[in-house]
């Protein structure tokens, strides 16, 4: 018993750290709750372009993806080098995208439908016809509310 | 007396367990923000036979060929020039017969006004490229997004950016940055693009 009186009566307490795991493990959970892991593989190579009159895209949960590009290099050899559309997981063709528009609308509820946001990731260097033929099958499923992801920058080069 | 306490388990440790995970989920998460230029499809028209008439005054000629050159209004021009020209044009000269005709319009907030009639053309080759096409995309928003921030400035002494920032908490900055809307309404309007470049 004398031991244990000797070490309190000499200085100060050590201060308890007993709470820092609780500390950093609410730090931890916040982490894991806010942060979304990419559910994707994208399968094209997309080098988005630079703008500057940038807007934020907000609400991920209703935003859906149009990726077009080249295929990567380990796919080039089945799939060669024209570009291709990819929705969600697998390379599609134009006439996919209506039915992939109407299941995500059945992904989404009915009172946040006309807030959906199609996100089309475009490479640089693809020609606008793809593009083109993209928007108007957005068009004739009455998508319109559409987004061209750019990277922002500051100035815009020739 | 004989029985003891049981020695307490050293938790100085689950700290660094903790920091540990903290730090691997820090590392392997990536909170990117997602930008873009939002634009809004026309939707498909019901009668095509009969599309509404437009004066050619009216109308801002921005054509892009499949070499990623720019032709505005009939002349070549580049990229970086073509703000300026597009702002030139939206402002408007009441007194300029190639310029766009006013229609003098009742606005919320600022009473009757005379509002361009002007609509900005865009029209891509399908083998126009996609950089190409945000960049004239950019500048046509720039140039709208220009020409509103220095009339709200004029009129409410605030941006037309730090109008639509307030108008989430304020009724009137949200009333003010509709009325600025409503005097130059972003009209860019894209046609069918052709194919001579052949892609």
């Amino acid at each position: 018993m004398s031991k244990f009186k000797k070490k309190k009566s000499d200085g100060q307490p050590a201060i308890s750290t007993a709470s820092l795991p609780d500390i950093v493990f609410m730090l931890l959970f916040f982490f894991m709750v806010t942060t979304v892991m990419r559910e994707v593989t994208l399968k094209v190579e997309i080098q988005t372009p630079k703008a500057t009159e940038v807007d934020k895209l907000e609400r991920k949960s209703l935003v859906s993806y149009i990726y077009i590009g080249e295929p990567i290099k380990a796919l080039q050899g089945t799939f060669g080098t024209e570009p291709r559309i990819q929705l969600n997981d697998a390379f599609a063709t134009k006439r996919d995208i209506i039915q992939f528009i109407e299941i995500e609308r059945e992904n989404t509820s009915e009172a946040e439908r006309p807030f959906m946001t199609f996100s089309m990731k475009v490479d640089n260097d693809v020609k606008m016809g793809i593009v083109t033929d993209v928007k108007q099958e957005l068009r004739k499923a009455n998508a319109l509310k559409i987004n061209y992801s750019t990277g922002k920058t500051d100035k815009i080069v020739d | 007396m004989a029985r003891r306490n049981a020695p307490e388990i050293n938790a100085g440790s689950m700290a660094d367990i903790a920091f540990l995970l903290l730090i691997f989920f820090l590392v392997t998460t990536t909170m990117d923000v997602d930008t873009g230029l939002t634009r809004k499809l026309p939707p498909i028209p019901e009668d095509i036979e009969n599309p509404p008439e437009v004066k050619m005054r009216n109308v801002f000629q921005v054509l892009v060929n499949a070499n990623d050159d720019l032709l505005v209004e009939g002349e070549p021009m580049l990229v970086s020039e073509l703000r300026k020209k597009a702002k030139e044009f939206i402002i408007g000269d009441a007194n300029n017969p190639n310029m766009p005709e006013f229609k003098l319009t009742q606005v919320p907030v600022l009473g009757n006004i005379p509002v361009s009639k002007q609509i900005i053309s865009l029209q891509n080759d399908r083998g126009t490229s996609y950089e190409m096409y945000i960049k004239v995309q950019n500048e046509l928003v720039g140039a709208y997004n220009e020409v509103r921030n220095e009339f709200a400035m004029q009129k409410f002494g605030k941006s037309y950016v730090d109008l639509e920032k307030l108008a989430e908490t304020s009724e009137t900055a949200a009333a003010q940055a509709d009325a600025v809307k409503d005097v130059y309404p972003q009209r860019i309007s894209e046609a069918e693009p052709k194919n001579i470049g052949d892609q």
